[in-house]
């Protein structure tokens, strides 16, 4: 051996508890529990308690938080059956809307419009983009992304709702911390829930559908139907972000369409890691503070954003949190190469 | 008549956009999304060339595309030859890297009247009873003369030989000595190179804007799709598809309808023949 490195390896091992099995484990004492618990305790308590402690601005961007955090979630789901969108816009221009419009011309209050907009733009999206669903990989990816600024370029030159003025003074929530907790336990509901259903049976028809489709078909499963579903789902919670927005600030423009909607999301899963929903989580709580901090530099923002999707993706592959979870679960030492 | 002709520029120039893009998809299975950017990319590079080093147009243009091919072949060996293979990252890092070049071009203030680049000549003539410059003319010259020249260079020069050896088979292209990587990276050059060929002679029929990387790459993916990804035929015909319809629409419903051309025109065929109305090789692996 040339190298000075070679000579030594890294070893891994599985903690105890792990090692036992992947998902049941056998506690042995209150070490043990204390060791399962506090990684879902602690994120969960920290976002229940920041509502009160944020106020003004940073209250604000809590909410932005919770926002990206739901569409990357959403396209963590999408992706986990094997449609890749760069157009996670498109669900959150959609629901925006549908609740903008609901309040602008009929005068409904949000908390109609809320569950309105999330059950008809997941209907919406699942029907837009059904067409499309035989595709796969880079030619989905390519419709998804093209949708939203083709919706945005169609609402600016005929001017509907509100054209490129867009519709102002919404109906705003009643009190901000009730926004900002529907923001924060709708994000954490769909957290939990996705961890749960994505291993559930009807989650396993999902991930076999991303793995071999053709295999899922001869099961005679309809697997453009389980797609169907999953981008309802999906769109319906990107919805969910968009209409939640949209009262928040009391307007609703083209904007919703815009590509931040799209990228964040991606960038935030590609920093996080990709299908544990944990890491989409986690990426967009980095980002989103990051890119606010970043507010100052302006139109530099997006191409720091995309510098950092670019390094990370290129550098750390596995993303954030699938690299924290091994050093959890896992000892590491080096040891002598014999 | 102003249809017929108008539609025909309007077709051409939605192929020049595309032709890069289905060089490099065709050939390396790359969907390069920065290929908007490098258009923009180009003209402003071309723009910089004329007005900081006062080259003439004739040199800046050739400088320009030059640039633009080593910028695409840099692309290939500093960000993908890492991720070849993991098609969502290919895709999300080119298109990061687009709308991170699109978005520095913004910052940087490119954008205004004053960033337009000269035309080749001026004036025009009548064709029947519609009037059309020179410069429309010469676009569309220069696409007819520029898919001929790629089908000889891919039909008939070592190069092109070993780009469609890679799109057929790849294994097979590496077994007799063909390398993959060394073919990739030329191939995201030859289609950079072709973005700011289409730049060069498209940009000087108007002001140049960032933004227009973005709409760049819609139409260049829509005449891909509508035209099938990987065939030269399904190109020009997609391009022409959407060309025409886009004047159609223009001249009988309203000028506004235009941008629901491509969009329409995506849906109708995918729902028809998913694999684009030309596509061959990749039907069943990618589509099912």
């Amino acid at each position: 051996m040339e190298k000075e490195g070679a000579s030594v390896r890294k070893k891994r091992l599985d903690r105890g508890i792990k090692a036992r099995a992947d998902t049941i484990f056998a506690v042995a004492s209150y070490g043990e529990i204390l060791y399962l618990l506090l990684p879902r305790v602690i994120p969960v308590g920290l976002l229940l308690a920041l509502p009160l402690i944020l106020s003004g601005y940073w209250g604000k961007v809590l909410v932005y938080a919770c926002m990206y955090g739901l569409l990357a979630l959403s396209w963590d789901f999408l992706a986990s059956c094997g449609l890749f969108s760069l157009g996670q816009a498109l669900f959150f221009g959609i629901g925006a809307y549908i609740a903008g419009i609901m309040n602008h011309y009929f005068h409904l209050p949000p908390l109609i419009t809320l569950p309105l907009a999330t059950i008809g733009g997941g209907l919406i999206s699942a029907l837009l983009l059904s067409p499309v669903m035989r595709l796969r990989g880079v030619y989905f990816a390519m419709v998804t992304l093209m949708l939203p600024l083709l919706l945005m370029k169609g609402i600016e030159t005929t001017g509907a709702f509100g054209g490129t003025h867009g519709l102002s003074n919404l109906s705003p929530f009643t009190h901000d911390t009730f926004a900002t907790y529907l923001a924060v336990l709708g994000f954490l509901f769909c957290l939990f829930a996705f961890r749960r259903v994505i291993n559930s049976d009807y989650g396993l028809v999902l991930r076999a559908i991303r793995d071999d489709d053709r295999a899922v078909m001869s099961g005679a499963i309809n697997i453009y139907w389980r797609k169907s579903q999953a981008l309802f789902i999906s769109g319906a919670v990107g919805s969910f972000a968009g209409a939640l927005m949209t009262h928040h600030y009391q307007f609703l423009g083209m904007s919703a369409f815009a590509l931040d909607y799209s990228i964040l999301p991606v960038a935030a899963v590609a920093l996080g890691g990709q299908g544990s929903f944990a890491g989409a989580a986690l990426g967009s709580m980095i980002l989103v503070p990051l890119s606010e901090t970043l507010r100052a530099l302006g139109g530099l923002r997006i191409a720091i954003y995309c510098g950092i999707l670019i390094v990370s993706i290129i550098g750390l592959p596995e993303g954030i949190f699938h690299f924290l979870e091994r050093k959890y679960h896992q000892f590491e030492t080096m040891s002598e190469v014999k | 008549m102003s249809l017929l002709i108008y539609g025909l520029i309007n077709s051409v120039i939605l192929a020049l956009y595309a032709v890069g893009f289905s060089l490099t998809y065709g050939i390396s299975g790359l969907a390069n999304f920065a290929h908007g950017a490098l258009y923009i990319l180009s003209g402003f590079a071309a723009w910089t060339f004329i007005h900081s080093l006062g080259l003439p147009f004739a040199l800046a243009a050739p400088l320009a595309i030059l640039a633009t091919g080593v910028l695409g072949f840099l692309f290939y060996w500093v960000l993908l030859l890492r991720l070849r293979g993991i098609a969502l990252a290919e895709l999300i890092v080119t298109f990061a890297a687009g709308v991170a070049i699109l978005e520095l071009l913004t910052w940087k203030g490119f954008y205004g009247i004053r960033y337009s680049l000269p035309l080749f000549t001026r004036g025009g003539v009548e064709i029947g009873n519609v009037a059309i410059d020179y410069q429309r003319l010469f676009v569309l010259g220069t696409g007819i003369v520029l898919v001929i020249l790629l089908w000889l260079f891919v039909h008939h020069t070592r190069i092109g030989l070993a780009f469609r050896a890679m799109a057929q088979n790849e294994r097979t292209a590496l077994s007799v000595g063909i390398e993959s990587d060394w073919i990739g990276s030329l191939s995201l050059a030859f289609g950079s190179a072709l973005a700011a060929v289409a730049a060069m002679v498209v940009l000087p029929l108007g002001v140049m804007e960032s933004s227009i990387g973005y709409e760049v790459l819609i139409y260049a993916l829509a005449v891909a799709i509508v035209g099938g990804l990987e065939s030269t035929l399904g190109m020009v015909v997609g391009s022409f598809l959407i060309g025409y319809g886009q004047i159609a629409a223009a001249k009988y419903i309203g000028a506004k309808w235009m941008v629901i051309v491509p969009l329409a025109a995506i849906v109708v065929v995918l729902a028809m023949r998913p694999s684009g109305i030309f596509g061959k090789y990749k039907e069943l692996e990618e589509r099912v």
